[in-house]
């Protein structure tokens, strides 16, 4: 027997085994069940015949919430992050204990909590009401929490750049602040791109969090809105909406991926 | 600042003392450059050549002792460092050109942000800077696509786009390939006949010798021995000096 042949026979089992556990599946599963609770027609709608669905409101008010929160969280987040890693990185003792405070305690929380203490403990203890709603409460903790964890990987990406970086730069009469922004900064951005990353679809994610907080009808996000979707609407009853919020999660985040591994395969080529 | 006064050393060392850790590393140098002088400095690794070097424009901080350039004691805390640095151009052994820049914006980033040129003004000084060590036309270039020589050349001209009075060289044909170390030579040469004042720390002891106006042997901390390259090179005087050139010549 040839040896091409015997490997392709021993590999007859294996085809077997997942031929088997598909089979198993496709019979076990009731399929009009599956329709009928996650794919109800009322909720899909029908393309073909110009019918959209819940998919315009999923689209207009929950994805574009869902996004426009990511896209502050993550922005504010970055910029605390940036202050804290440089906190934790300073020569001053007291600023480096009061960055590693600011870190350690906001990634030791879990984010619902942060998000409920912003939203009700605040107001309580200050007597004072967010201006913006609880809902800016809910996006301060956010930032609070995305900005501690990036800033332990900005940190990391600034103590990867070359000291020889920070040495030329100072020795072309920068100043140091000079050399973190025009030399050292962009190139540790660079360098935390993928873990960077990682937090963004992280937040994007908790965004679905904000909830606890209280929002307006307008204010829901994806998943919110879905959940409220379920008991009110024309795919009540059902769990349409859910798998609806779950297509647009994938929708939004798989680009982004994508795009950064663009990037990085961009960036090889100037290194 | 700057001063055409030929009677002020261009960098003057007293009594230099640098420890890391319990290692003393510089043990009491005196040295000095004159204007438009080639100096270069030899010695077995860790002999304190390239501390002494790095310790001319503090990116090492002495222990005691006083470093002057041009007149101005740059160990005192009054003095603006920033400034004056701008006025050394050092060359490193690894090159250290900024990777996320192109070969044009390493030479005019920092007389834009540094010295408050104009764009224009800042480019035709770097694209003149480029001509000089033979690299026109690799403006666009990242670091990364130059070979080892090329980048050293980018960072002498990196350096000379600053104006700079003086140039200090660390090393900087160590980290090449045997047949690129002629092209840098051979930009550092052309420097020197401009009149450049340098000092040069090297294992090059051809350059030394063809290059140099005085020749400084270092090994442990010290000083051991100094005097015209020709001469010292054929005739050492001290003992250790004539162990170390018995094994690199």
């Amino acid at each position: 027997m040839k040896r091409s042949t015997k490997q392709r026979l021993t590999h007859v089992p294996l085809y077997l085994v997942l031929l088997g556990v598909a089979a198993f599946l496709y019979f076990r599963t009731d399929w009009a069940a599956i329709g009928a609770n996650f794919f109800a027609p009322e909720g899909m709608g029908r393309p073909w015949a110009g019918e959209w669905g819940t998919w315009p409101d999923l689209i207009t008010i929950g994805a574009f919430n869902t996004i426009k929160y990511t896209v502050i969280a993550f922005g504010g987040g970055l910029a605390l992050a940036v202050v804290l890693a440089l906190m934790r990185l300073s020569p001053l003792r007291l600023y480096r204990w009061m960055g590693t405070s600011v870190v350690e305690f906001f990634r030791s929380l879990p984010v619902i909590v942060v998000v409920l203490t912003l939203a009700f403990g605040v107001p309580i203890a200050f007597n004072w009401q967010w201006p913006g709603g609880s809902i800016q409460a809910g996006l301060v903790a956010l930032i609070l929490v995305g900005g501690a964890y990036m800033a332990e990987t900005l940190r990391a990406g600034i103590q990867a750049v070359p000291k020889g970086q920070t040495e030329a730069a100072r020795s072309l009469g920068m100043s140091s602040g000079r050399t973190m922004i025009t030399v050292v900064l962009p190139q540790a951005f660079r360098i935390v791109i993928p873990p960077l990353t990682n937090e963004f679809v992280l937040l994007l994610k908790d965004t679905s969090l904000l909830f606890v907080a209280g929002m307006m009808i307008d204010q829901r996000e994806l998943a919110t809105m879905a959940n409220a979707m379920t008991v009110q609407g024309a795919t009540a009853g059902t769990s349409t909406s859910f798998t609806q919020a779950a297509m647009l999660y994938l929708v939004i985040t798989l680009p982004l991926t994508q795009l950064v591994s663009w990037m990085e395969r961009r960036q090889q080529r100037a290194r | 600042m700057k001063t055409d006064d030929t009677t002020v050393a261009a960098i003057e060392i007293r009594d230099l003392h640098k420890s890391f850790g319990k290692n003393e590393v510089l043990k009491g140098i005196d040295f000095h450059v004159d204007q438009g002088e080639v100096v270069c400095v030899i010695g077995p690794s860790g002999s304190g050549k390239s501390t002494l070097l790095r310790c001319v424009n503090r990116l090492e901080e002495p222990d005691s002792g006083q470093v002057v350039v041009e007149g101005i004691d740059i160990t005192d805390p009054e003095t603006d460092l920033d400034q004056v640095r701008t006025r050394i151009g050092i060359v490193f052994q690894q090159f250290n050109l900024f990777p996320h820049m192109t070969v044009l914006k390493n030479l005019v980033v920092s007389q834009r942000k540094v010295l408050k040129r104009s764009k224009a003004q800042a480019v035709e000084v770097a694209r003149k800077n480029l001509a000089k060590v033979g690299l026109e036309g690799k403006e666009d270039a990242y670091p990364a696509h130059l070979s080892g020589g090329q980048q050293q050349r980018v960072a002498i001209a990196r350096a000379l786009s600053m104006d700079p009075d003086m140039m200090l060289f660390d090393e900087p044909t160590s980290a090449l390939d045997p047949e690129l170390v002629g092209d840098v030579l051979e930009v550092m040469r052309k420097l020197a006949d401009e009149g450049m004042t340098m000092m040069v720390v090297t294992h090059e002891m051809g350059f030394a010798r063809e290059v140099g106006d005085k020749l400084v042997f270092m090994d442990d901390g010290v000083i051991v021995e100094e005097g015209d390259p020709a001469e010292m090179l054929a005739n050492p005087q001290h003992e250790r000096t004539q162990a170390f050139l018995s094994k690199v010549l």
